[in-house]
């Protein structure tokens, strides 16, 4: 250690001592600042920070925005802000509030019951604060009392803004709703941003886009006197009203559809196979949003939500069922795909299918049997037992793996929350989904019973509509989207959505075609299961029927229409695209209990492809 | 020996009172200093609490325990604590690494530690044990510092206050900085040195930006244009305002200050009890309140000066400024000077384990200050 290094005493002390007073001089140049600030504040500014304190005093109140509308893809209005009337009176501008109370009684304008809560507030209230008579008058109750108006001094109609949804229960699950703000949902967005909004989104594309529906709030500074009443406005920072909203939605296909659906539960999914936009969604029974945005009551909302039909329940995405035989065109597909059958070849239908050494007989539809019959034949009469033999050959692995190429198994990614991913089983899934050990390995039945969709597999009504998009797009499908275009009311400019392509699935056209084409004799060949909803049709519509078993009907058993309770029938599903050669609308449709896809769903899909193709199709 | 009337005297007198304070190893101006700080404060607390005395008996009892602290960790002598500073310091780091893995929720979020009986946060032992520990560093090295001793005491004080800002509570962490790097720039630093720091802080508060959390990214863009967010965190320095500059030259009068009493101001019994004391008291009552601050600051760094050892010295010294960057961010921040940091006004702002920490401290610098060997004068 050199010299320098030694440790000086009396050198570090006084270096100290400078460190000290160096840091003694920063102290008193800080508080010498400090002592400017307030003199600034309290002796320079007094005048000005009494006037805003003293006597009045500056409050700070929100400038809720307006909120975005909604529109479908031709412009046509699905949410709106209208004026609502509320009457109220300003208990210091009138002379006698028991005589004028009494006189808006009889005219009908106050309602008997409201009464005792109108004295309460008039006793908590102050005086120049207006006390709420009755929060919606309508459009002829406002014009009765604005007739009778010079009786009453201080009595007056107020105008705001409130959610309304023109359509009531048509694309209600589409539209979804606001309401009432709850404590969850100021954790999700910026509280400050919502200081004078008193409702948001919940559900639908009202929650999905919310944040910019909502826009901006603003702020006014007013000068209020001591006892809180308002004196002047100091300064105004205008709200920015919020986006509009224009979904790819076609009005007339959803109700359309929803019609279709009347006293029926079920849905309906409608896309545009070469941009992936929903061109309908319907889930049915729906429900009148207008309830929730008007502040429905609990008792009304629980009784929506204890309704045995489930109305607020959006079926299109959140519900899953088996697909049944509505993927016998993707598995024969994948059939051809890995060379495990050519399309003449051609197995024999006996009625029933047993696994080698084993006893069980899996059952076709058709107790007699579609005798020989070749892969297009299999497709258009939907032979249980040729699916049977074709999922043994191709092995729950790859049945799974090309499932999911088509999307199911997996959320579709449209923008509305709340999208269910459905179940394409694998080995893997089995091993993590079942506790016990005994339950975790796969069974070779429960590869024949995928086969024509049942056993484990779910989809929902949308997956199964991306599934025949994709399909009929050849391959190349598109992420489903609601949005067609947003608008900025502020820069008056309207931004169109591009759509989302998705990988491009490699398959051999021949092989496409030939499930295309499988799916054409569907519907219009003599034997094909929709034959009658194909008839005399103007275009190609490709389409696949399907049934759902709900509850398991027990080897032997003869299935008894009669004695199977109405929601123990089996879900009746269908997709569809058309023109098969270069389809505009891709439809996925189901109806829970409605026992035969070809009866009950293939004709809400004909109806809707002749609509869509008869406006659209050149 | 003539007897020393200034405040700075010494105790050699014979009077009853002086003796007993120098048997319990107190320093009278600084405890009255303290007093009267802390009376003070009971005063505008009984305002801005909405007079209620519930609230002053538990900021009472808070003061008490303070004082007891004070007055135990007095008795401890400087030596000792030497020795102890690098194991509190372990002790502390380890416990925020704790409070990280495994800490309570408390106002989403995580500072506190349960200790079953009690619980606290480690990040307040951090704010005596980080000075501590860097002057324990520099006890017998020649000072100034050299280079490499500059890195390991930058990384004893940077690391807990990163520990700390994850939290996040990143007003403790930039106390518990300042605290270490004062020991640091009171042990002499070289002023070029100084600067070269500066510039990388200055080049660090993008990181630091990175680090931070909405509310307090909002806080700081708040500080630059308070009118951006008028409803939220401007919100606080606008009423704020408007509470000290009303209060005028000598005040609305106790318990007569609008702002306060009408609910206009903000967190008014805690982080911005200055305003309701602006307010109520006017310019007077600030001046009064921060001379008595300057009493006790003044009253550390002199006793810093006449510290015997490095050790000593350095702590008090760092004891004494922190005590300083405490008043002012929190009085910089009510008067709009500075951002929105959660910062309260020491021994006047309601509540806090930080009044048990600033009060150890005091009983620090007691502590240097009643070991003194006389002998060595």
């Amino acid at each position: 250690m050199s010299i320098s290094r030694l440790k000086d005493h009396w050198r570090e002390q006084r270096m100290f001592l400078g460190r000290v007073i160096a840091a003694a001089i920063v102290v008193v140049l800080l508080a010498g600042l400090l002592v400017y600030r307030l003199v600034d504040l309290q002796v320079v500014h007094f005048e000005h920070f009494t006037r805003l304190s003293q006597g009045n005093r500056v409050r700070l109140e929100p400038v809720p925005p307006v909120r975005g509308l909604l529109f479908d893809r031709n412009g046509q209005v699905m949410a709106e802000n209208r004026p609502v009337y509320q009457l109220e009176l300003i208990p210091e501008q009138v002379k006698n509030i028991d005589e004028t109370l009494a006189a808006l009684v009889g005219l009908g304008l106050v309602e008997d019951e409201a009464l005792p809560r109108i004295r309460e507030q008039l006793r908590s209230q102050r005086r120049f604060e207006p006390v709420i008579l009755r929060p919606r008058l309508d459009e002829t109750e406002a014009a009765r009392f604005a007739v009778q108006r010079p009786r009453f001094p201080g009595v007056d109609i107020q105008a705001r803004l409130a959610r309304q949804y023109p359509l009531g229960e048509v694309a209600s699950h589409v539209i979804g709703y606001v309401s009432a703000i709850s404590q969850q949902d100021l954790q999700r967005v910026d509280a400050a941003n919502y200081a004078g909004t008193a409702q948001t989104g919940k559900v639908g594309a009202e929650r999905a886009w919310e944040h910019l529906l909502h826009g901006t709030t603003g702020h006014r500074q007013v000068l209020v006197n001591a006892q809180g009443r308002r004196l002047q406005e100091l300064e105004r920072n205008d709200a920015v009203p919020g986006r509009n909203f224009y979904l790819t939605i076609d009005l007339e296909l959803q109700a359309l559809a929803e019609k279709a659906l009347a006293g029926r539960r079920g849905a309906v999914v409608a896309l545009d196979p070469r941009n992936g936009q929903v061109l309908a969604l319907a889930s049915m029974p729906g429900y009148d949003p207008n309830l929730f945005s008007m502040g429905v009551s609990g008792e009304h909302f629980r009784a929506l939500q204890s309704d045995i039909d489930q109305p607020l329940f959006n079926r299109a995405l959140r519900g899953q069922y088996p697909p049944g035989s509505t993927i016998k065109p993707m598995l024969a597909l994948a059939g051809l795909h890995y060379g495990v059958v050519e399309p003449d070849d051609a197995i024999f239908c006996p009625g029933w299918f047993s696994l080698p050494n084993h006893s069980h007989r899996y059952r076709d539809w058709k107790r007699e049997g579609h005798g020989e019959i070749d892969l297009e034949n299999a497709v258009a009469q939907s032979c249980d037992v040729y699916f049977y033999h074709l999922a043994v050959s191709l092995g729950i692995e790859r049945m799974h793996d090309f499932l999911a190429m088509f999307g199911l198994g997996t959320p579709t990614g449209i923008e509305i929350p709340g999208e269910r991913s459905g179940l394409v089983p694998s080995r893997d899934w089995k091993r993590q989904a079942f506790s016990r050990r005994e339950d975790q390995p796969w069974f070779p039945g429960e590869t024949v019973i995928t086969g024509i969709g049942q056993g484990y597999m779910l989809a929902t009504p949308l997956q199964l509509a991306q599934a025949a998009a994709i399909l009929g797009n050849r391959g190349r499908g598109f992420r489903p989207t609601l949005l067609a275009g947003i608008e900025d009311l502020a820069t008056g400019e309207r931004e169109a959505i591009e759509p989302e392509p998705l990988a491009p699935l490699s398959l051999s056209p021949t092989h496409v075609e030939e499930a295309i084409e499988s799916m054409v004799a569907v519907m219009h060949s003599p034997r094909g299961t929709a034959r009658a909803s194909g008839q005399d049709s103007p275009w190609t519509i490709a389409g696949k029927t399907g049934t759902a078993q709900v509850v398991a009907i027990a080897q032997g058993e003869e299935y008894d229409e009669e004695l199977v309770a109405e929601r123990h029938r089996p879900h009746a599903l269908f997709i569809a695209f058309a023109p098969a050669e270069n389809p505009r609308i891709a439809i996925s449709v189901l109806v829970e209990n409605g026992e035969s896809g070809s009866a009950a769903a293939a004709p809400i899909a004909r109806a809707l492809v002749d609509n869509w193709q008869s406006r659209e199709g050149d | 020996m003539a007897v020393s009337q200034s405040v700075f005297g010494e105790h050699h007198s014979l009077g009853l009172g002086r003796r007993v304070m120098a048997g319990l190893k107190l320093d009278g101006p600084l405890v009255l200093g303290l007093l009267l700080i802390a009376a003070f404060g009971l005063v505008v607390l009984w305002s801005a609490g909405g007079q209620e005395s519930s609230l002053l008996v538990r900021q009472l009892v808070r003061l008490g325990v303070g004082f007891a602290v004070l007055l135990v960790v007095a008795q401890i002598p400087p030596k000792v604590l030497r020795l102890w500073s690098p194991w509190i310091f372990l002790a502390g780091l380890a416990l925020l690494v704790a409070v990280l893995v495994a800490g309570d929720f408390g106002k989403g979020a995580q500072r506190w530690l349960n200790l079953g009986f009690v619980r606290f946060q480690p990040a307040e032992i951090m704010k005596l044990a980080v000075p501590m520990t860097a002057a324990w560093y520099l006890r017998d090295r020649p000072l100034p510092p050299r280079f490499t001793e500059l890195c390991i005491l930058l990384v004893l004080v940077i690391l807990p206050a990163i520990l700390i800002a994850r939290q996040p509570d990143l007003g403790t962490a930039l106390l518990v900085a300042s605290s270490g790097l004062l020991v640091v720039l009171l042990g002499g630093l070289r002023v070029k040195l100084v600067l070269l720091l500066g510039a990388m802080g200055a080049a660090l508060a993008p990181v630091l930006w990175h680090f931070m959390h909405d509310y307090q990214r909002r806080r700081v863009l708040t500080f630059f244009n308070p009118e951006n967010d008028p409803l939220g965190a401007g919100y606080h320095i606008i009423q704020s305002k408007i509470a000290i500059g009303s209060g005028g030259l000598f005040g609305k009068g106790w318990g007569n200050g609008s702002q306060a009493q009408l609910e206009f101001l903000p967190e008014r019994s805690t982080d911005f009890i200055f305003a309701v004391l602006g307010e109520e008291f006017g310019l007077i009552g600030l001046l009064l309140l921060l001379a008595a601050y300057l009493l006790v600051i003044g009253r550390g760094l002199y006793i810093a000066l006449q510290a015997q050892d490095t050790f000593g010295r350095l702590l008090a010294g760092s004891i004494s400024l922190t005590f300083f960057v405490y008043v002012f961010v929190n009085t910089g921040m009510v008067t709009g000077l500075l951002p929105v940091v959660g910062v309260p006004l020491p021994l006047v702002s309601y509540g806090g384990s930080s009044m048990v920490t600033l009060m150890a401290g005091f009983g620090i610098l007691m502590s240097i200050n009643g070991h003194r060997n006389l002998l060595a004068r």
